[in-house]
């Protein structure tokens, strides 16, 4: 065997991820658990208890002799399960909480960062199961600790379920209303999602959808910080140089991801999923995607030319990301959540960044609208216009929309809210005064749109 | 593609921080004690600053890869050096395809 390493790689690699960053957000195994319904409660509870603790009780271990072999950081070990509204279709409200709280102790048990599924899928409707599982939301968020809720409410090919949006706008509410002492935490545990992924990595949104194998790895990687340097380091690049630089890196962050997969693959012998390509900051100094905007010669992320900015951001992390890797999938675009970064809180701060600019963006990046406090007098109506309008950017321009809105309990635009550890912390943004009460009142579904149409 | 060289017990070991006397005996006579191989050594002093990157073989070694990088980045900090071990995959994977 030649010994081949270019010292300025070795060199370039150790300065990625011991000086900007970078590291693997998390590895997300999902479980399935279409195998465990029982009519029987307490029996449901013990097969999902022993499945999740049987699959995922080395996942931790593995990360870690993973993260030590090759040096770089494993930040979260995950589980995603299937929908339980599917996986649990029969039970009602309270037994709904019930496995809630056995996800909880399973979670405990791995020693995982985060379990999501606790989801619905009801793009075009509620079944009985749908209807049990996000009643039982509020209080399986507030009385559990890891566990990450989700629920589907339109689809390209479906519509929007205007009637799921209503009652997500409710749920929310709730959610920050029955944690109010920690700052509405349960919320920021609840996406409301348009076209969900069924192999998402990230939490609060990830379920493992029921086209997916018995287990699998899913790998997403991180970054921003990476970006962020590189795009400093060259301000005369024109905007195909820029594109380019963005590209390279993009494409040795992901084959991070690739390497963790496989390797966290073959260790646990799980099949291998996808690497999910996203930017996602977090609320450290200097791992930031609005630091990325900022670079490239905005004066605050939020001013005119951010939807611009973003918008290239985006294109070439796919760019670079989907070469590097043999299955990308999840979410895969740059993250914007405020909360957890360190820049958008800032340009939220000083009044560059509102809550319009933020959904103008969002048609042209990952994700939605997410990790954004808002007052806490604002009504469930109102939440439901907001998540009406990230639906349909979602499902007009066929791609992931998210929205994850914690109200400040007790608090006005402009105070902070603290959630702490990835979460972060952020001011409360302003909403409009005008009410929308009689549009999301209308109830049915909104019909798909003509691009639907596509066979 | 590359796959990961699972089957490769190569590892790049690389120690930074401010020059002094005896960084390399130190750490090739613990490479030696543990019948690590080294294949290639490189160092640079830039302004009094050391960098030192080694390809080393730990097939025929008597420790884990894992052990070995624990072990050196414990006595490397006594010394004020900064002593990473990690797998050539992460290198190699990184940059090339």
């Amino acid at each position: 065997m030649t010994i081949t390493f270019a010292r300025e790689e070795i060199q370039q690699t150790l300065k990625m991820i011991h000086e900007e960053n970078l590291d693997i957000r998390t590895i997300t195994m999902g479980i399935s658990l279409l195998d465990c319904c029982s009519e029987e409660i307490s029996r449901m509870e013990m097969k999902v208890y022993d499945k999740i603790t049987k699959y995922a009780g080395k996942l931790v271990s593995v990360g870690e002799q993973i993260s030590a072999r090759y040096g770089i950081p494993i930040i979260n070990k995950r589980v995603s399960v299937t929908p339980i509204a599917i996986a649990a279709a029969h039970l009602n409200t309270e037994e709904m909480v019930r496995i809630a709280k056995v996800l909880d102790r399973a979670a405990r048990e791995s020693g995982i960062n985060f379990i999501g599924g606790f989801s619905a899928l009801v793009q075009k409707g509620f079944t009985t199961g749908d209807l049990a599982l996000i009643d039982a939301i509020p209080q399986a968020l507030s009385e559990t600790e890891f566990v990450c809720s989700s629920v589907n409410i339109g689809t390209t090919k479906a519509g929007i379920n205007m009637d799921a949006v209503l009652k997500m706008g409710e749920v929310i509410l709730k959610c920050a209303q029955l944690t109010a002492d920690k700052d509405g935490i349960a919320a920021a545990k609840l996406v409301v999602f348009c076209n969900a992924p069924e192999d998402n990595p990230f939490m609060a949104g990830a379920f493992h959808g029921v086209g997916e194998p018995e287990s699998v790895i899913n790998v997403g990687v991180s970054g921003p910080g990476v970006v962020a340097k590189v795009v400093k380091q060259f301000p005369e690049a024109d905007f195909s140089e820029l594109s380019n630089l963005i590209k390279q890196t993009a494409f040795k962050i992901t084959r991070m991801g690739e390497l963790i997969g496989r390797a966290a693959s073959k260790s646990l012998n799980v099949p291998f999923g996808i690497v999910d390509l996203s930017l996602a900051p977090t609320p450290a100094i200097g791992d930031s995607v609005a630091e990325i905007l900022e670079n490239m010669g905005l004066e605050r992320c939020g001013t005119h030319g951010t939807t611009a900015a973003l918008a290239l951001l985006n294109d070439a992390v796919k760019k670079g990301g989907a070469m590097a890797s043999s299955h990308v999938g999840g979410l895969s675009g740059a993250f914007i959540p405020v909360s957890e970064d360190a820049g958008m809180v800032e340009a939220v701060e000083v009044g560059a960044l509102t809550l319009d600019k933020l959904e103008a963006m969002t048609c042209v990046c990952s994700v939605g609208l997410d990790m954004i406090a808002l007052p806490g007098d604002v009504t469930a109506e109102t939440l439901a216009a907001i998540i009406a309008d990230e639906a349909a950017i979602g499902m007009i321009n066929k791609k992931t929309t998210a929205v994850r809105l914690i109200p400040a309990i007790g608090k006005k635009a402009g105070e902070r809210v603290e959630f702490g550890g990835l979460l972060g912390g952020a001011p409360v943004m302003a909403i409009h005064p005008f009410a929308s009460n009689m549009f999301v009142k209308r109830g049915g579904r909104i019909p798909a749109p003509i691009i639907s149409l596509t066979n | 593609m590359t796959s990961p060289s699972e089957e490769s017990n190569r590892a790049i070991i690389t120690v930074l921080g401010r020059d002094q006397i005896g960084i390399i005996a130190w750490v090739s006579g613990r490479l030696a004690e543990y019948h690590v191989n080294i294949l290639d050594i490189s160092q640079t002093i830039v302004k009094d600053f050391f960098t030192m990157i080694m390809v080393v073989d730990l097939e025929p070694a008597t420790l884990e890869l894992i052990e070995l990088a624990r072990t050196l980045d414990q006595e490397g900090n006594d010394k004020g050096l900064q002593v990473k071990v990690q797998h050539e995959d992460i290198f190699t994977f990184m940059h090339r395809i």
